[in-house]
C-alpha cells in the first residue's frame, strides 16, 4: 500500500481496542453507546429514506444502499443497517475492533464487509458510496478537515454524508466531559478531549470544502426522566449534520 | 425475519414467542404482524387454543382506548354487532334492605360526541374474533404450553409441551394471573387477596336497559349490572368468599331469589341466562414486568380489583406499549428482545399500573364496608364529584384509558 498521510491518532486507537470485547454487552462499558444507538440509527434511516424514497416502516428500508461506516468499532451501527438491507462496509483503524465486529456479524448471520483501514485509504482506492457515515468519530481524529475531505470524496453524486459528533461549547464541557466521564462515569475518563470537539460551523465548512452541501442539522439530548436520548433543536452538546453531493 | 429451521440448527426459530392466547397475547401477536409484516415471525402457544370457551359467562367492558386498539388491529368490526355501548352509568351506595337507592354519581358515558366511553362484549365472542384475525395475519398458533426457557446473550430457547424447543428473540408471558412463565423466571409478585369473590353470570330481563350500567355499592362489595345486547345484562356481584361459594352452589330458584333481592324489579321480571361462577378477587403486581428477553403483559404482570372494570383495559395498554417498543426497534434493525426495548416497555407501564392498582384498591376498601361513618365520607365525596364537571370528565377519560403518555394503538393510530 502506498504511504498515505493519515489522520488516525494512535493513542485513540489503543484506547478503543481495549474496549473491543465489551462492544456488544449492552450493560457493559459500551452501555452509553447502546443507549445512544436507537436515536442515531433512526436519524440515519430517516434521512436515507427521505433522500432515496424509502418506507421507514419496512424491515428492508435500506435495501441495496451501499453505506460506509467509518470508525465502525464493534459494528453497533453496521449490523442494524445491514439487517435493514444495506450493503455495509465498516472500517476501523483498530484490528481488534474489526476482529470483534467480524466475529459478531458471523454470529448474527450478517454479511458485512469489515476492513481494518482508514477513511483516507478507502478514498485513495476510489471507493464510492450512497451514504458515508462518520458517527461519533470526528471528535477522535487528528485533522478534521483532511478527514472530512476524504469522507466527502467517497460520496456518490446524489448521495449523503452524515456525521454525528460533539460541539465545543461550555455546555458540552460541563455535560460530556465533567458530567459523562467524571460524575456519571458513563465513559472512561479520557474518552474525549474537549479541545478536539468540533463546532457545527467548522464541520459545515469542512464538508463544503469537500464539495458537499449541508442540508440538515439536528441536536440530540439526553432526557433524564425517560432515560432516553432524543432528537432536539439544541445542538450545544451532541449534534448531527447531513450533507449532500449534488 | 426467520421462520424456518436452518439446516443443522437445533431448534425452530421465531422472532417473538407469546405464551398465552388470551386477549392480551392474541392482540399483541396481531399488532406485531401488522406492524412488521410477513417476514417477522410471531408464535402464540397455549393449550387452551384447543378448548371451547362456551362455558365462560364473563363479559368485558371495553374502554374507548381499548376499542381504538381493536379497531386499529382490525378486530372491532367482527365484534361490533354484539357490542353493547354503555350510554350512561349510575352509581349508588346502599344497604341491601334500602328500598330506595339514592344516586350519588351519574355519568353520561361519552368521551367525545358520539363516542361511548365503553362497550360490553361477551368474552367468548371477543376471543373468537381475535383468534380468527390472528390466523388471517399469519400468526403461528400452537396448542401447547411453554414448559421452560433459557435466555442466552442473543436468543431465548423455549421448551414446549411437545418437547420441541423453539428459539426466539423475545418471550412474552401472557399466561394469566398465575403465570407459570413469570414463576419460572423467578419474578415475585406482591399483593393480597381480598377474601372476596366476584360472582359472574348473565341475566335476561323484561324491559330494555337503554345502555345503562349500574354499580351499587352494597356492604359486601360492589354489585354491578352491565348492559349486554338483547335485554340481557352481565352481573358482577362481589361477596365475601364463603358466601359467594354458597350462593353459586344454590339451586337455580334459590340463586334467582338472591339475585333478585339485589337486582331489583325496575327492569321487570328477570331470568337466569347463563352459567354462574365465582372468581376469587385479589390484587397483585409483578415486582418487575421484564426479565432477560422476557416481557410480562396483562394479568401475568398485574391483577387489579375489578371494581372499575379496568383489568382488561390495563392489559391492552401493556400490549400497545410493548408492540410499539418492539416494532420501533425492529424497524431500526435492532434486537426486539434487547434490554433497551425491555426497559422502555417497563418504564412505560409500571407507573400507570401501580397508580391504577392503588386507585381500585382504595375504591374497594372505601366501598366494601358497612360503617356509617365511611358511608357518609364516600357519599359526600361522590356527591362532590357529581357536581364538578371537570373532575367528572377526568374520571370518564381515566376510565376510558385516555390519559397519560398514550401508546399509538390506543390513540387509534397504526404502528
Amino acid at each position: 500500500m502506498p504511504e498515505i498521510r493519515s489522520t488516525v491518532d494512535t493513542d485513540e486507537v489503543a484506547r478503543f481496542s481495549a474496549l473491543a470485547a465489551d462492544w456488544w454487552n449492552p450493560r457493559g462499558k459500551m452501555a452509553p453507546l447502546h443507549k445512544f444507538n436507537p436515536v442515531r440509527i433512526g436519524y440515519v434511516r430517516d434521512q436515507a429514506a427521505l433522500r432515496f424514497g424509502r418506507d421507514t416502516k419496512k424491515l428492508d428500508s435500506m435495501k441495496g444502499l451501499r453505506i460506509l461506516d467509518i470508525g465502525c468499532g464493534g459494528g453497533l451501527l453496521s449490523e442494524p443497517l445491514a439487517r435493514l438491507g444495506a450493503e455495509m462496509v465498516g472500517v476501523d483503524p483498530s484490528n481488534t475492533n474489526i476482529e470483534a465486529a467480524r466475529a459478531h456479524a458471523a454470529q448474527s448471520g450478517l454479511a458485512i464487509d469489515y476492513r481494518c483501514a482508514t477513511a483516507e485509504a478507502l478514498a485513495e482506492a476510489g471507493e464510492k458510496f450512497d451514504i458515508v457515515l462518520a458517527m461519533e468519530v470526528v471528535e477522535h481524529v487528528s485533522d478534521v478537515s483532511l478527514f472530512v475531505e476524504s469522507c466527502a470524496s467517497m460520496v456518490r453524486p446524489g448521495g449523503l454524508m452524515i456525521a454525528a459528533t460533539l460541539n465545543r461549547t461550555l455546555k458540552s464541557f460541563a455535560l460530556a466531559i465533567v458530567g459523562a466521564e467524571y460524575i456519571l462515569r458513563w465513559l472512561p475518563v479520557g474518552t474525549h478531549s474537549w479541545e478536539k470537539f468540533v463546532t457545527p460551523n467548522e464541520l459545515e465548512i469542512a464538508m463544503e470544502q469537500g464539495g458537499l452541501r449541508v442540508t440538515a442539522d439536528q441536536g440530540v439530548i439526553y432526557n433524564i426522566i425517560a432515560d432516553r436520548w432524543q432528537l432536539s433543536s439544541d445542538t450545544d452538546v451532541n449534534y448531527m449534520l447531513v450533507a449532500e453531493r449534488a | 425475519m426467520e421462520n424456518t429451521k436452518p439446516p443443522g440448527a437445533s431448534a425452530w426459530r421465531t422472532d417473538v414467542l407469546i405464551g398465552g392466547a388470551g386477549f392480551a397475547g392474541l392482540a399483541l401477536a396481531i399488532a406485531l404482524r401488522q406492524g412488521l409484516g410477513e417476514s417477522f415471525h410471531v408464535t402464540v402457544a397455549d393449550p387452551a387454543l384447543g378448548r371451547s370457551h362456551a362455558g365462560d359467562a364473563r363479559a368485558s367492558a371495553i374502554a374507548a382506548a381499548a376499542r381504538r386498539l381493536f379497531e386499529t388491529i382490525g378486530v372491532w368490526d367482527q365484534v361490533a354487532p354484539g357490542a353493547q355501548p354503555i350510554l350512561d352509568m349510575v352509581v349508588t351506595d346502599s344497604k341491601l334492605q334500602d328500598v330506595m337507592r339514592p344516586t350519588y354519581l351519574s355519568f353520561s358515558g361519552k368521551v367525545a360526541p358520539g363516542e361511548p366511553f365503553a362497550h360490553m362484549i361477551e368474552n367468548p365472542a371477543l376471543l373468537a374474533a381475535l383468534i380468527a384475525r390472528a390466523k388471517q395475519e399469519g400468526v403461528e398458533l400452537r396448542t401447547e404450553a411453554v414448559t421452560g426457557f433459557e435466555a442466552s446473550t442473543d436468543r431465548v430457547t423455549v421448551a414446549l409441551s411437545s418437547g420441541e424447543p423453539i428459539s426466539a428473540k423475545l418471550l412474552v408471558a401472557a399466561d394469566g394471573a398465575r403465570s407459570p412463565i413469570r414463576e419460572a423466571a423467578g419474578i415475585r409478585s406482591t399483593g393480597w387477596s381480598y377474601d372476596q369473590s366476584g360472582i359472574v353470570t348473565t341475566v335476561s330481563h323484561e324491559r330494555d336497559h337503554h345502555g345503562r350500567a349500574e354499580e351499587h355499592f352494597l356492604p359486601a362489595g360492589p354489585f354491578a349490572i352491565l348492559p349486554l345486547k338483547g335485554r340481557r345484562s352481565s352481573i358482577v356481584w362481589t361477596e365475601e368468599k364463603r358466601e359467594a361459594e354458597r350462593v353459586v352452589a344454590l339451586p337455580d330458584d334459590g340463586f334467582h331469589a338472591e339475585l333478585e333481592r339485589r337486582f331489583g324489579l325496575k327492569l321487570g321480571e328477570i331470568a337466569l341466562a347463563g352459567p354462574r361462577r365465582a372468581y376469587p378477587l385479589g390484587l397483585s403486581m409483578a415486582r418487575s414486568f421484564i426479565g432477560e428477553r422476557l416481557a410480562l403483559v396483562g394479568d401475568a404482570a398485574h391483577v387489579i380489583h375489578p371494581i372499575a372494570g379496568q383489568g382488561l383495559n390495563l392489559g391492552l395498554r401493556d400490549v400497545a406499549a410493548l408492540a410499539e417498543a418492539v416494532v420501533d426497534a425492529a424497524r431500526l434493525g435492532l434486537d426486539p428482545g434487547g434490554p433497551d426495548v425491555m426497559t422502555r416497555y417497563q418504564r412505560w407501564r409500571r407507573f400507570d399500573t401501580a397508580a391504577m392498582g392503588v386507585a381500585t384498591d382504595g375504591l374497594n376498601r372505601l366501598f366494601s364496608n358497612s360503617s356509617d361513618a365511611l358511608r357518609i365520607v364516600r357519599d359526600v365525596g361522590l356527591g362532590l364529584v357529581d357536581r364538578m364537571p371537570a373532575l367528572k370528565t377526568l374520571f370518564i377519560r381515566e376510565a376510558a384509558g385516555l390519559t397519560g403518555d398514550v401508546p399509538k394503538l390506543l390513540r387509534g393510530e397504526a404502528l
